[in-house]
């Protein structure tokens, strides 16, 4: 690696209004940007976009998070190889949906933790071996503690950041670091039409605005907003008997 | 997906509840196109209710998205929702400007075509349609027509200027221009009066920019004084030193923002008067010749964030016409002549020179155009329409881009081009999809 704004970024679910947004943060910070996503080509107005507004290189990638045979392949074509990887993929689903097909629940459970594990596990290797790279999950504040109204969710969510905090142990002192990224409420697709708490409710640029300075201050999990780690400090020490009749 | 939701113009004057959804793509736009009543909204900086829907309004904001760049030509093609200010944020830095801009660049690249905005260089330049190559009009059956001045040339000349109501404005190509600085030689002359600004407008066709501002209370023999201010592009050579290194980055400004809505009272004649009084002098005062940075000179009031609200609750107007060149200092003496009798106080009155120019429904004509701005209430109301008989009888028109208030039969009095432009909206199907608050008003 030369200087930390020429590393390209990879960004996994690109096409997210937050991979977007965490697009655009880096490339106006110089990196050159890699955006994957299924039907990648689809993307190519946004391609032009950051490219012409940010003046950098931007390229498109056709990913598939539950086609983990072709991960490794993804992987090895990518060149240059990014220095920094995030993953943003991942898919709310609906959780009366989830109780009661077992596949769809499975495919909540794979696009949340197992997909994202796999890349990010996969790219950590390869990162390891040269000594250097930040790695970067998205995740939620729904991993923190199972919850009646969206657990099947929120478990995939709890078993990927899981995942995050023993590859960042594991990796620790190995050059390659590990950021945890749990947002609370973000108004994007996936929420449009629910009816959120406007101060607990990030805008998509201000997600990606908090990674961008989480990854230069090598941070090892954040919230976002900031208000939410208090929040779910509460919810996590609420006491099982009392929090299994709550309804949140 | 529609929401409804309470919506206005930059005047926050009127207000209306309105159907609004904010489309992510071409194909969920196509799906709304055809709702019935329907108008494309930019970034709400046209001051009445032409941006908010007959029926539903369609937020184009993110429809964003910069397509591509010819950096032989200057062409740049982008989605309708795109901002100036996003444009001048990329481009500026590699050395290319707005061919023409209006007072704010928080304006989307639709809106100013819809609008066809003029800049201070409309004398010379003309307005900002004249650097559109071609656009993409998406009409009511959500199906998309590249229109321009070679192919369906009519459909294209009547969507510059149409406010929205031709169709929706889906992406365009636009020319900029190229530039060495982002710094702007500004040159201020005082004017005593009205013939003197006049003059000084005359005697300064050759120059790339030019806008007066009046002192609109200024009465009898000092009517009409202005400070009348020209500019050019600064060439790098014509840099200090300091700036010459990186002649195209300009000072960051920190924002100032409105905190909330001023009592009613803050502003009145007296506080009017007095600003008024005290920007004279320091023009008077000041060097005639300075140096300053783009967005100081074309935009000062956008370092106040959310200044519409300094007009309290009750939202604020502007009136602005154009009168012909002929008998303009005639017209333009009854216009401040009523404005200063009534004592209302306008913080902002602008005049501009517009060169000529043949458009089907756009505003500018040859001759002065006259701006100014007022607090919502019946006084004000009521000398609104004074000065629309006189603009009337002065042989003038009225820009709709600013207007939220005017009666229909006023307007089409003025602008016998509405006719037509009701009539080829009748043929063409569009009069029942494509509709505002302002086109049910002017029966547009
Ligand atoms: C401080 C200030 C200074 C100004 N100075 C000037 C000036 O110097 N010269 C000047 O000419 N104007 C000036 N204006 C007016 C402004 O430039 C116009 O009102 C412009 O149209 C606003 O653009 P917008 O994106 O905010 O559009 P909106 O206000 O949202 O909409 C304005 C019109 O454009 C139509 N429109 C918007 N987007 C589309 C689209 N995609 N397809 C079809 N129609 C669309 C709308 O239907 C509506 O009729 C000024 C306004 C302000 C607030
Ligand atoms: N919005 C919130 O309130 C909120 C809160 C906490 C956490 N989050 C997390 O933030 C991330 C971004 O979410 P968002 O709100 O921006 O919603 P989103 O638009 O639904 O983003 C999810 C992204 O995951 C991608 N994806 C899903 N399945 C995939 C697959 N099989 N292969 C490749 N990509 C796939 C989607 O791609 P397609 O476009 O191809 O479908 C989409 O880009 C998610 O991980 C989400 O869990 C969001």
């Amino acid at each position: 690696m030369t200087s930390e704004t020429s590393v390209p970024v990879l960004v996994l679910g690109a096409r997210s209004d937050i991979g977007l947004a965490i697009a655009h943060r880096f490339a106006a910070a110089e990196h050159p940007v890699i955006l994957a996503a299924r039907r990648a080509a689809e993307l190519d107005a946004d391609r032009s976009d950051i490219a012409l507004r940010h003046g950098v290189e931007v390229t498109l990638a056709e990913f598939d998070v539950l086609d983990t045979a072709a991960m490794a392949d993804f992987a090895a074509q990518l060149s240059p190889p990014p220095g920094i990887v995030i993953s943003v993929v991942g898919a709310m689903g609906d959780q009366a949906e989830s109780e009661a097909s077992l596949d769809a629940a499975t495919l909540v459970m794979r696009t949340n933790y197992e997909g994202p594990a796999l890349i990010l596990g996969h790219f950590a290797e390869l990162m390891a071996g040269k000594g250097s790279g930040v790695i970067v999950g998205v995740s939620s504040v729904a991993g923190d503690r199972g919850r009646a109204s969206n657990y099947v969710y929120g478990s995939a969510k709890a078993g990927f950041t899981a995942f995050l905090s023993g590859l960042r142990n594991r990796l620790a002192g190995k050059g390659v670091h590990v950021l945890t990224v749990k947002p609370g409420f973000v108004d994007t697709r996936m929420t449009e039409g629910m009816d959120l708490p406007q101060r607990l409710t990030a805008a998509p640029a201000e997600v990606a605005e908090a990674i961008f300075r989480a990854v230069a201050r090598r941070r090892n999990e954040i919230y976002v907003r900031r208000i939410w780690a208090l929040i779910m400090a509460v919810i996590r020490n609420i006491p099982e008997p009392i929090f299994k009749k709550t309804q949140l | 997906m529609m929401h409804r939701q309470v919506l206005s113009g930059w005047g926050r004057y009127p207000q209306k509840h309105c159907m609004v959804s904010a489309p992510r793509d071409a194909q969920e736009l196509a799906g709304l196109a055809g709702h019935g009543g329907v108008i494309a909204r930019g970034n709400g900086r046209a001051y009445g209710d032409s941006a908010v829907g007959g029926a539903a309004t369609l937020d184009m904001r993110r429809l964003n998205r910069m397509l591509s760049f010819d950096p032989d030509s200057g062409v740049l093609v982008a989605e309708a929702g795109v901002l100036l200010a996003d444009i001048i944020d990329a481009f500026l830095p590699r050395g290319w400007f707005l061919q023409v801009t209006p007072g704010t660049k928080f304006v989307s690249l639709g809106g100013a075509i819809a609008s066809d905005v003029h800049g201070k260089n409309h004398h010379r330049d003309g307005a900002f349609g004249s650097f559109v190559e071609w656009l993409d009009l998406m009409g009511p059956d959500g199906a998309v027509k590249r229109v321009s001045r070679r192919d369906n040339s009519q459909l294209f000349e009547w969507t510059l200027g149409g406010m929205g109501l031709t169709g929706i404005i889906l992406r365009a190509a636009l020319r900029l221009r190229p530039v060495q600085s982002a710094w702007i030689r500004q040159r201020t002359i005082v004017a005593e009066n009205l013939r003197a600004a006049i003059d000084a407008f005359e005697g300064a066709q050759e120059a790339t920019y030019s806008v007066a501002w009046i002192d609109c209370l200024a009465s009898g023999a000092a009517l009409g004084r202005s400070l009348v201010m020209l500019g050019e592009h600064a060439e790098a050579d014509e840099l200090p030193a300091a700036y010459r290194a990186a002649p195209l980055s300009s000072p960051l400004k920190r924002k100032r923002r409105v905190p909330f809505d001023a009592p009613a009272k803050a502003l009145n004649r007296h506080t009017v008067r007095a600003f008024n009084a005290l920007y004279w002098r320091k023009g008077c005062r000041g060097p005639a010749e300075t140096l300053i940075d783009w967005d100081t000179y074309f935009y000062p009031l956008d370092a106040i964030l959310g200044w519409n609200r300094i007009y309290g609750r009750r939202g604020f107007v502007q009136f602005q016409c154009v009168v012909p060149l002929d008998g303009a200092e005639r017209s333009l003496a009854a216009l401040l002549t009523e404005t200063a009798r009534a004592g209302q106080g306008s913080f902002l009155a602008v005049l501009k020179r517009l060169g000529a120019q043949e458009s089907r429904f756009s505003f500018p004509m040859e001759g002065y155009t006259l701006a100014l701005d007022f607090p919502a209430n019946p006084t004000t109301l009521a000398l609104l329409d004074r000065l629309d008989r006189i603009t009337l009888e002065h042989g003038g028109r009225f820009y709709l881009a600013k207007d939220a208030r005017l009666p229909a039969r006023t307007f089409h009095a003025a602008d016998p081009r509405a006719a037509e432009f009701v009539a080829m909206r009748q043929e063409a199907s569009l009069d029942r999809a494509f509709a505002s608050g302002q086109s049910n008003r002017l029966l547009l």
